[in-house]
């Protein structure tokens, strides 16, 4: 069958310098002394930690807990001790701390129990959940949890499955060596998520620099008896980006304002296929990945390396030469530098590259943008970069956002083509976070002003009510009084004082229970994010709490909980 | 900003690289123009290039900018290169310095530096002096000059007086001075058929400065340094109204083949509107732009009093580019066909 193939406005075409990590078969990375493994390694919630320093931990078992429906979980890569549940280098380019668990391997590499199972009589409910249990993220480097992804938009029937195997960034060759050695698991797992998804057809895009990948994945396509189609797509960076691969493949153009489910299709990388089907199948949760290792080393290879391996174990086995300055973490094009030889590796790490100033030369002075244009011509999203640098710079967000800046995927071909040679993916990022973080302080201020009114309305609405209460007692007193010397003898006797004092007594008791209900279910919304001292810390004071706390005390605290937490969102705001 | 942050990779390219090319694309119509007029075509562009360097340089220490680095880019040099070719060629070295001062120090420092002036700097110094000294700015010399070399710079450098001889009107204006001060027998063709002026389709010998433009903008656009919307629209633009006028007339308007070869076309065409810092940058945007430039142009040389327009109609449109650009923005990824 041919595939008709569309093209993508814009890209460029770096030198690839990806036959120096294919010399040799994915090698498996020696267990390290230790591992460091975050507990949030994939986009959306941060799970929650479930071991404890001291505790022995299995291969598989799992060590991080979703704590929402967009969240992953996290396991234990090998068996061993945890020695502690800390924060540790990220690998981020911030370097911040993130909290992780530190395991010793003991070397026994014990597994937990493992299930395999048969999705196609599973519910495809239960198969999300799995493969959420699992830890199954995008592993293109988007760490998007994969199980969110696998459910067909309502109102669209789901068209196109694209799998994406082009790896567009120059020196990444970790998903052509997967492709290469393992693509029958990979089929398989495409399997898995055809059957959630139901799509008419399935497109497996890899780039035609990578002939055998083509072929591999050809005949195992073939040898599994799946209609799948194969297709070598033209190299041009950013063709691996989902959005320029569902392009080519599919003609369909997906705007940032909408998911792909919405337009019929659906992309996941390779690697998450393949890590899917070890999931369902052998009951394996994603303990590793492999990782390019290349750039300014002796031995550029493809690794199995376990996550939470320390970036400076790895590296080991490259062998780095002695100029070596920096190591990247992903492509050239939209990776970025390791902030310590210490950051584990984690899901996202497809790739490592070690950098010198010969192979990365420092980029020379920035000069100003003459508007020649070759930015809007290179950007796969056809917007006008250098008019966004422009506003960026000059911190007008307002009209960035007019020119799209929401729809940059910062894949770096403007900066790549820049004669000026402006750090332009820099300059958007920057406006992008300048904006968002202006948008949160906007919503909590509008939230906070939103419940002052609620509250003075409230008020307003009680003192009313009160009165119009008060003057009807008054009305009904009076009325009694004049009733009274005539027929009051009957409605003394149905409406007895000892009954009216009992349904006070009864409405106050359940106006409480209410009370103390809506508090156990209030969860403050200041405790993301927090650190391991922090919690322990809260978790002592809830303690000593509980005991002095009476229970007629109830209504106040949950107005004080409010104020609490208005107080604690000005401050976080400053 | 630093340099630790992705890409990692950029292409080999800057802005010097860029200005230089366009400089190489000039050498073919300098090559001609010195065949055409002799080594003070030389003479000329070294003397403006010296003028705008230096006005360069102190308006960079002025400004407190880094000397070397802008000095390098090689702007100033193209600046100094249009306004030499662009003036008439036995024009005193002082003319041509004031041009270069004047579009170095205030259409290009005074608003704002490399990529900031609104109006193509070149442009501005032609237009200045064709305002202040307008008998200057039109003499051109007959294409068979008699003299040498020395005796062209005396010219120059003011040491003989400028006599009739060595000065006279361009193909153009020749032209236009005849349809319109004759008793009205005079036809394009009866003109352009004084053989001493006028060569196989536009002016003697200058027919083949304009195709040599032509051929340097051509490489500019297969280098890439260059797209084909601006020029196509700008010889789009004037041979669209010359074709139109000269098909209604013959008799009273030359032929689009003539216009285009004529004057300052080709040079606007491939230089001057594709200037990217004074231009237009969306496509349509620059289709537009150049396409009103052409036919402004052709208005201001046919019907206007200034024996060519082309630097008239770049400014005026020069206004226009921010107005042109809102308003042909190209709808971006995944919005086409949507509002």
């Amino acid at each position: 069958m041919l595939q008709q193939l569309f093209k993508f406005k814009g890209g460029v075409k770096p030198d690839t310098n990806k036959t120096p990590s294919v010399q040799l078969p994915i090698g498996i990375a020696p267990l390290p002394a230790l591992l460091i493994v975050p507990l949030h390694q994939s986009i959306g919630g941060m799970p929650n930690p479930l071991v404890e320093a001291g505790q022995r931990v299995l291969k598989g078992q799992r060590i991080g807990g979703p704590d929402k429906w967009v969240s992953s979980a996290v396991h234990a890569p090998t068996s061993g001790t945890v020695l502690a549940v800390e924060e540790r280098i990220a690998a981020h380019p911030s370097g911040l701390p993130t909290l992780s668990v530190v395991i010793e391997p003991d070397g026994r590499d014990e597994w937990i129990e493992r299930t395999p199972l048969d999705h196609t009589a599973l519910e495809p409910e239960r198969v999300r959940e799995i493969l959420r249990d699992s830890g199954v993220v995008g592993l293109g480097g988007a760490v998007f949890p994969s199980h969110a992804k696998l459910a067909p938009a309502k109102s669209v029937p789901m068209e196109d499955l694209v799998i994406n195997g082009a790896e567009c960034e120059p020196y990444m060759t970790c998903d052509d060596m997967l492709m290469r050695e393992r693509p029958e698991e990979i089929v398989r797992g495409i399997g898995i998520f055809r059957d959630l998804l139901q799509p008419q057809r399935v497109l497996i895009g890899i780039e035609d620099n990578k002939p055998e990948a083509v072929a591999a994945m050809q005949a195992a396509v073939h040898r599994l008896g799946e209609s799948y189609a194969v297709v070598a797509v033209p190299t041009r960076y950013p063709a691996g980006g989902a959005k320029q691969l569902i392009r080519v493949l599919t003609g369909k153009e997906v705007p940032a304002s909408k998911r792909s489910p919405e337009m019929g299709v659906q992309c996941f990388n390779v690697a998450t296929a393949y890590t899917a089907w070890r999931a369902i199948a052998h009951g394996e949760p994603v303990l590793s990945r492999i990782v390019t290792l290349t750039g300014n080393v002796e031995q550029p290879r493809n690794w199995e390396v376990l996550l939470g391996t320390p970036l400076k174990d790895l590296v080991a086995l490259g062998q780095p030469r002695p100029d070596t300055n920096r190591y990247l973490m992903g492509g050239p094009m939209m990776g970025f530098e390791m902030p310590s030889l210490e950051a584990p590796i984690v899901k996202a790490s497809n790739c490592i590259i070690a950098g010198s100033p010969a192979l990365f030369p420092p980029a020379p002075p920035e000069m100003p943008c003459i508007r020649c244009g070759a930015c809007a011509e290179a950007c796969p999203h056809e917007l006008q970069p250098f008019e966004m640098y422009w506003f960026s710079r000059a911190k007008n967000f307002g009209k960035t956002q007019e020119y799209n800046i929401f729809d940059c995927i910062e894949c770096g071909c403007c900066s790549y083509v820049c004669p000026s040679r402006i750090p332009l993916v820099q300059y958007f990022r920057f406006a992008k976070s300048e904006i968002w973080s202006r948008e949160r302080d906007k919503n909590m201020a509008d939230a906070a002003k939103a419940r002052f009114e609620l509250r003075n309305e409230r008020d307003e609405r009680e003192k009313a009510e009160k009165a119009a209460r008060l003057a009807k007692a008054a009305a009904a007193k009076a009325a009694e009084k004049k009733a009274a010397p005539e027929a009051g003898k009957e409605t003394a006797a149905a409406d007895s004082p000892v009954d009216a004092e009992a349904a006070k007594k009864a409405a106050i008791a359940a106006a409480m229970e209410r009370a103390r209900v809506q508090r156990e279910g209030a969860q403050p919304k200041n405790t993301d994010g927090l650190t391991v001292a922090q919690r322990k810390e809260i978790a002592e004071i809830e303690a000593r709490r509980v005991p002095l706390q009476p229970e007629q005390q109830t209504a106040f605290d949950a107005e004080n909980a409010e104020n609490a937490e208005a107080q604690s969102s000005r401050r976080e705001k400053q | 900003m630093n340099f630790n942050t992705p890409p990692y990779l950029t292409q080999n390219v800057s802005v010097q690289h860029v200005m230089l090319q366009v400089l190489a694309a000039l050498l073919p119509g300098i090559a001609v123009y010195v065949w055409l007029i002799g080594p003070v075509v030389v003479v000329q562009i070294a003397i403006t290039t010296a003028a705008s360097l230096l006005a360069e340089a102190f308006m960079l220490r002025l400004l407190n900018k880094p000397l070397g680095l802008f000095l390098g880019d090689g702007s100033a040099i193209v600046t100094a290169w249009l306004i030499a070719l662009a003036f008439p060629p036995l024009a005193p070295w002082w003319l041509l310095v004031v041009g270069a001062l004047f579009a170095i120090i205030v259409a290009k420092h005074l608003y704002g530096g490399l990529g900031q002036n609104p109006f193509n700097p070149a442009m501005i110094a032609f237009a200045v002096c064709i305002v202040s000294f307008p008998a200057l700015m039109s003499q051109w010399p007959p294409v068979d000059l008699p003299s040498g070399v020395l005796d062209h710079l005396a010219l120059v450098f003011g040491y003989s007086p400028r006599i009739d001889a060595m000065s006279g009107a361009t193909p153009l204006d020749t032209l236009k001075t005849a349809l319109k001060l004759g008793d009205g027998s005079a036809s394009v063709a009866s003109v352009m058929a004084d053989a001493h002026t006028y060569g196989y389709f536009a002016g003697k010998g200058w027919e083949w400065v304009g195709a040599a433009y032509l051929l340097g903008g051509l490489w500019l656009w297969q280098r890439r340094i260059i797209s084909w919307h601006a020029p196509a629209g700008f010889v789009g633009g004037m041979a669209l109204l010359a074709g139109g006028l000269w098909l209604w007339n013959p008799g009273q308007f030359a032929n689009p083949v003539f216009h285009l070869f004529s004057g300052g076309s080709m040079l606007g065409a491939w230089f001057i509107v594709t200037d990217p810092v004074s231009g237009c940058t969306t496509v349509k945007g620059k289709l537009i732009f150049g396409l009103a430039a052409g036919a402004l142009a052709y208005v201001i040389r046919v019907f206007g009093g200034y024996p060519d327009g082309v630097a008239f109609a770049v400014l005026l449109l020069n206004i226009c580019v921010p107005l042109i650009d809102l308003y042909t923005q190209p709808p971006i990824f995944g919005m086409k066909g949507k509002p």
